[in-house]
């Protein structure tokens, strides 16, 4: 009995101190929200699903600035698994409050109203932004739903040195690309000028709208799609020929195979976007200072054009409790001087706001033999067309591997494939109930 | 058919069965039957836009009955997956259980030297994780890295029997382990017996360890099947690298595609059910045909 007393005696005395312990933490914060009265009891707390390098050493100045908005980055791994994991968590209703979102992700984000309107909230920041940025972001209507990040214009890489070696020019038009493909090949058949990727949709989307490709577009209330318009049909027939021809490979970028290839010196060119330099530096060290950049070569000499292959923007998701500060975040990491700062040097991030372009000076590293690079690359850049996506890109682009995957093993008709794409775009919108136009 | 004297027993037991039952049937119903049942609710149901399908409201859920399902059936795609499954689903099991009883038998032969360690060899590819596995094979495959040449392991040709190597690779390990344990437990006096019959190790191993063996054998296919049906690892891992795998490789792989590429989670559900029906039947049909033979039922 006594031992039993003793013991409870015991549990109280540590209870009431641990209780006032805690209540000793808790009591100051409290009583300092409730004298602001209206304001909500501490700062406000934000998530953001990112993959650009570093960004939590970016998010760490944003902190440190405003003590009233703390936000917190989760890691993500890019690409289409992060976009389904978006909207998978939109769609159970635990969605971030922000999210890194690819250009050609944003229609099928707004299409599951998944990303809210910013248009109050970004007023100021348009005027930082080229028009076709833009459009990416506005999807040709009245809304805002995202603030840009960076933009991906596309040109063409090139072994500076192989090129002499082999003794062929940079290509000025897709013709005389084709002419020293063969050249190339002819020389040394372990040798390719290039290789046509059927697991890069996006890749292929951007060498279309350099040719003039468009393949959504909104008449009145209703979708056109034209995945099988004439740009792209050209585009796709142009690298078929070249495949069945055995003068271009079929390998697919990011593989352990291309990266040897681009570390043997196997493949001379690389048409890819102005993000570039990050990839080849880690996955092709070997040639450091061997690269040089042009732009990409024209369907005819007279022509002066680009297209976009990646690039993205920050939303705020529609669910998000706290989307004034978020917006507030969103255009602050995109448009502030410091934050385009650390965007490039710490996230390797190539700025779409025309502020954050102008500082870019110094080469990156890998093309420490082009002093000029960031120049060259905002005269390619200029000349990127623009680009509407549609609301099942990821439809378009899974059909896109699925189809060239097959006519690039099979070296058959890569028209044939364009118009698979067509098909089942058009086929995914008609069951889904979009109105389409004729 | 029950007597009246077991009908009353359990007349007097009152709520005890039932006390007894609730926390299975609790995780049943929580783990299994939701699930499932939310899987057929979300197969019965389709996304319906209207105009553009931007902003708020134009996407609503409607049903669909059972519109989804005749989609899953009727696309080509599916059972050309279900026929590429099955040409390596039988390369598999054939590959796989006929090395796993082959060695099995070798090991428990009566002088086999170094027995611990081949053993632990054989069975140790299964430690590895299957992603892991596919990219080791992988980087094997890839004509320009690969240490056996450049042999094109991944064309349109080869790659389901490069795919089938990766998972009889690391399932024969888990097989041979089980027909062996099995082996081990039968009584040495039957050998005996049999020598004394004048028996080579070889008839032995044929007419006496094999007959044993059945019920083991057909334990170890009807996981083989079901696991083979369910195949999903080995193309989605080797993917990235080849263009001979299309995203509807394997039905799984579509039902994949459909959920979190393309975003139609209700057609996805739908061909899981299908999946899951047609895996039943496999299964189930297997059983109930070498019934007789492996547990002497009738």
């Amino acid at each position: 009995m006594r031992v039993n007393r003793l013991a409870v005696a015991a549990v109280a005395i540590l209870t009431t101190a641990l209780s006032a312990a805690c209540s000793g933490g808790t009591e100051e914060p409290s009583s300092e929200a409730a004298s602001q009265s209206a304001a909500p009891a501490g700062p406000v707390k934000l998530t953001y699903w990112t993959w650009v390098p570093n960004m939590d050493k970016i998010v760490t100045v944003w902190n440190q600035a405003h003590p009233d908005i703390q936000v917190t980055v989760s890691k993500q791994a890019g690409g289409d698994d992060a976009a389904a994991k978006f909207l998978t968590a939109a769609k159970a209703g635990n969605p971030p409050d922000l999210v890194q979102a690819e250009y050609q992700m944003l229609p099928s984000f707004v299409a599951a109203d998944a990303v809210a309107d910013l248009k109050a909230e970004t007023a100021q920041a348009k005027a930082e932004f080229g028009e076709g940025i833009w459009g990416l972001v506005t999807l040709g209507t009245d809304a805002v739903y995202a603030v840009p990040q960076d933009s991906g214009p596309m040109m063409l890489y090139y072994r500076k040195d192989l090129f002499e070696k082999y003794g062929i020019e940079v290509p000025k038009t897709w013709d005389e690309y084709a002419e020293a493909a063969r050249a190339v090949h002819k020389k040394d058949p372990k040798v390719f000028l290039g290789t046509f990727s059927s697991k890069d949709p996006g890749w292929f989307a951007g060498l279309s709208q350099q040719a003039g490709a468009q393949w959504w577009s909104i008449s009145g209330d209703a979708w056109k799609v034209a995945v099988n318009d004439e740009a792209t049909t050209k585009v796709a027939s142009y690298w078929g020929g070249l495949v069945k021809e055995g003068v271009i490979d079929g390998m697919p970028y990011f593989t352990p195979e291309w990266n040897k290839a681009l570390n043997d010196g196997k493949l001379l060119t690389w048409p890819s976007a102005v993000w570039g330099p990050g990839v080849l530096s880690s996955n092709a060290p070997k040639a450091k200072g061997k690269w040089a950049i042009a732009p990409l070569p024209q369907w005819s000499a007279s022509d002066n054009y680009s297209g976009f292959w990646g690039g993205s923007s920050t939303a705020v998701a529609a669910k998000s409790p706290n989307k004034a500060a978020a917006a507030q975040f969103a255009t602050w990491l995109n448009t502030d001087p410091q934050a385009l700062d650390l965007l490039i040097k710490e996230g390797a991030v190539y700025p779409a706001s025309a502020k954050g372009a102008a500082l870019m000076t110094e080469a990156p590293d890998f093309f420490s033999n082009q002093p000029d690079f960031w120049q060259q690359a905002a005269a390619i850049g200029a000349t990127a067309r623009g680009f509407t996506f549609g609301p099942n890109v990821n439809v378009t682009y899974n059909a896109y591997r699925d189809a060239f995957d097959k006519a690039v093993a099979a070296k058959s008709d890569f028209a044939a494939a364009v118009a698979a794409m067509q098909d089942t775009t058009v086929a995914d919108m008609q069951k889904s109930g979009f109105s389409l136009a004729q | 058919m029950r007597s009246p004297k077991t009908g009353a027993r359990a007349g007097r037991a009152g709520a005890a069965p039932y006390l007894f039952l609730a926390p299975a049937m609790a995780l049943f119903t929580l783990f299994m039957a939701l699930p499932i049942g939310y899987t057929i609710y979300l197969s019965l149901r389709r996304t319906k836009v209207s105009g553009l399908g931007l902003g708020k409201g134009a996407r609503t859920e409607v049903f669909a009955g059972l519109a989804n399902y005749a989609a899953a059936v009727g696309d080509g795609e599916l059972w050309a997956g279900w026929l590429r499954v099955l040409g390596y689903g039988a390369l598999v099991l054939a590959l796989m259980l006929g090395l796993a009883l082959v060695f099995a038998l070798m090991l428990d032969a009566a002088h086999v030297r170094l027995a611990r360690l081949t053993r632990i060899s054989i069975f140790l590819p299964y430690a590895v994780p299957g992603v892991a596995a596919t990219l080791m094979w992988g980087f094997l495959y890839l004509p320009s890295l690969s240490p056996f040449g450049e042999h094109p392991f991944l064309s349109a040709d080869l790659v389901t029997f490069s795919m089938a190597n990766v998972a009889v690779w690391g399932g024969t390990g888990f097989n041979m382990l089980v027909l062996y344990t099995n082996l081990r437990a039968v009584p040495r006096e039957y050998y005996e017996a049999a020598r004394i019959d004048g028996a080579s190790e070889l008839g032995i191993a044929l007419r006496v360890k094999i007959p044993i063996l059945v019920p083991s054998i057909i334990l170890t296919t009807v996981f083989s099947v079901i696991a083979t049906v369910q195949v999903f690892t080995e193309p989605t891992t080797l993917r990235p690298l080849t263009n001979t795998i299309s995203s509807t490789w394997s039905p799984l792989m579509k039902v994949y595609r459909d959920a979190f590429v393309t975003g139609d989670l209700y057609s996805a559900a739908a061909t899981s059910m299908v999946i899951a029906g047609i895996s039943l039947v496999l299964s189930f049909g297997f059983l109930r045909i070498v019934k007789n033979r492996a547990f002497g039922e009738g």
